[in-house]
């Protein structure tokens, strides 16, 4: 079996060329495999997210190839083998709850039942069942998050790219929706590449943490993180936990801190 | 509301009336203060007491009624040359929103045109439209009244749709293409609906439009029937029969504002799962 995504010698310039020419991301080699949750961590400006548009396919890379399952990102992306959630849930505002949960599959042409009731699954799934026919603007944060979250899955694709989906969240609500995603993706078993700024969102949900520098960005350190089933508070209050926080800060503290702006 | 709005108008006229100079007045040597003669300035009554009358000495039907098709017929005009206005405004919005070079090299020449005076145009329109045989189609001479309202009407819808159309948000955008979305339907099921809030005020502005349009093409191209006209031809009575035409004004006043009521309750229709939102 191919890994889920294959990132070989990528490297991306922006304005290549030009006088303003920036060097986002260089030489990034990564493999993912199914079942994994990978993070994406490190200070803005260190291609975390330029890194997560090159494997969905959203940017092309100046140099090197992505591959996803073993096929070409553009063609992973034609064939919508991945979903992709962002920071604002970035909901439809004129389409219902489940209308929104449809929009991939109605982009695929599926018939209106179907996408119907896929939609009423994913929402369960996310624990929204009972505001199908509502609207996202009458939805708190969290749940218009849930909501995008169901919407990236909808077709059931293998992978899921996020981009500091709970960025905009308070922390109580950021903690459990954590747990709702580590619950979603076991049910559903589905491959995440996660981009954040948060150490202990990283640390909690992944099983790898990448840690990136910026000017250019690279990767500077690869952090397993081996913590068993995430259980909610006794996990996150464990030594273990911890320890692990505390690498991947010297990680982050490694890079120069007049890298850090 | 808006009763009390046209109330305030009414009082303000008689007040003025009363207290204004018989035959206007200079401030620092200008002529500037309007005359306040019956003749300059007929009392609100005596222009409401005028539709209850005949056009003219000896017609059976009273003046309201005359007004009221002369109406009929601008409007009919008004909203064909909106709709004409609406539909060539959608496609340049959607052309222009498409290729980002027609959108540089076009936009301009929108502009130009809106500072084309109507009445230069109107003959011009005329005579082309004469000139027009397309197999059995004549070209009927209200053709070209709303032509010349759409001329007017499309400008707004173009604008404003075109804003609307690029309002999308670029995290959206992404989502679409994340999809691998067509840009047809990025168009109808993103840039469209994400348009609406920035098409209605678009819409009101080119109904309006489209009713100043038509009554200036039918001053100018001397088009009879329709309220345009009666303006025109009551307006040379007016040292005889000054109250006559405002009663024609205010008929095309209310046809403006029939014009805004219906994209009001299209609006509201539109809207009505929305958020209501400030749209800059």
């Amino acid at each position: 079996m191919s890994a889920a995504v294959e990132v070989r010698d990528v490297s991306k310039v922006f304005n290549a060329g030009r006088p303003n020419a920036v060097q986002a991301l260089v030489d990034m080699d990564l493999t993912i495999e199914p079942g994994e949750f990978v993070s994406l961590i490190g200070p803005s400006g260190c291609g975390k997210s330029t890194a997560l548009r090159l494997i969905a396919n959203l940017l092309e890379p100046t140099s090197g190839q992505v591959l996803m399952n073993g096929k070409p990102a553009r063609k992973a992306r034609l064939d919508q083998d991945y979903g992709m959630a962002f920071q604002q849930a970035g909901l439809f505002d004129w389409r219902t709850v489940a209308k929104n949960v449809e929009l991939p599959l109605e982009l695929k042409g599926w018939d209106k039942a179907k996408r119907r009731t896929r939609a009423l699954e994913m929402l369960d799934l996310v624990k929204l069942g009972d505001f199908a026919d509502h609207f996202p603007w009458q939805l708190s944060g969290g749940m218009q998050q849930r909501v995008a979250i169901g919407r990236a899955l909808a077709a059931h694709p293998p992978l899921l790219l996020m981009d500091e989906p709970f960025g905009a969240l308070d922390e109580m609500t950021r903690e459990h929706m954590q747990a709702e995603l580590l619950r979603i993706c076991g049910e559903t078993s589905t491959t995440v590449v996660f981009v954040t700024h948060s150490i202990p969102e990283a640390v909690y949900l992944s099983t790898r943490v990448i840690v990136m520098s910026p000017r250019p960005g690279r990767i500077t350190d690869v952090i397993d993180v081996d913590l068993g089933p995430r259980r909610g508070l006794e996990t996150r209050e464990a030594v273990a936990f911890f320890k692990k926080i505390t690498e991947v800060r010297e990680a982050l503290r490694g890079i120069e801190t007049s890298d850090i702006a | 509301m808006f009763g009390l709005a046209l109330l305030l108008v009414a009082v303000l006229w008689e007040l003025y009336k009363w207290v204004g100079p018989e035959d206007g007045g200079t401030v620092f040597g200008l002529a500037i203060l309007p005359r306040t003669s019956d003749y300059a300035m007929p009392h609100v009554w005596d222009m409401l007491a005028r539709y209850a009358q005949p056009e003219r000495r000896g017609f059976p039907t009273p003046i309201i009624s005359t007004v009221a098709s002369g109406a009929w017929f601008s409007l009919r005009l008004a909203l064909a040359g909106f709709a004409m206005g609406t539909l060539v405004g959608l496609g340049l919005a959607i052309v222009m929103a498409r290729f980002k070079v027609i959108e540089r090299g076009l936009l301009p020449y929108l502009v130009v045109s809106q500072t084309v005076p109507l009445i230069a145009l109107a003959p011009l329109v005329v005579s082309w439209g004469g000139k027009l045989h397309l197999g059995a189609f004549e070209w009927p001479r209200w053709l070209s009244a709303a032509v010349l309202g759409a001329f007017l009407a499309f400008f707004p819808v173009a604008v404003g749709t075109l804003k609307g159309l690029t309002s999308a948000p670029p995290a959206a955008l992404e989502l679409m293409d994340s999809y691998a979305a067509s840009w047809r339907q990025t168009l109808f099921k993103l840039r469209f609906p994400a348009a609406v809030p920035y098409l209605v005020p678009a819409l009101r502005l080119g109904a309006t439009a489209s009713v100043v349009g038509v009554v200036v093409a039918e001053i100018s191209t001397g088009l009879a029937g329709g309220i345009g006209r009666l303006i025109i031809e009551y307006a040379r009575e007016a040292t005889a029969d000054p109250a006559k035409v405002y009663t024609a004004v205010f008929g095309a006043a209310a046809l403006g504002l029939l014009m805004a009521g219906m994209v009001a309750t299209a609006d509201l229709m539109l809207m009505r799962n929305r958020p209501r939102e400030i749209v800059e």
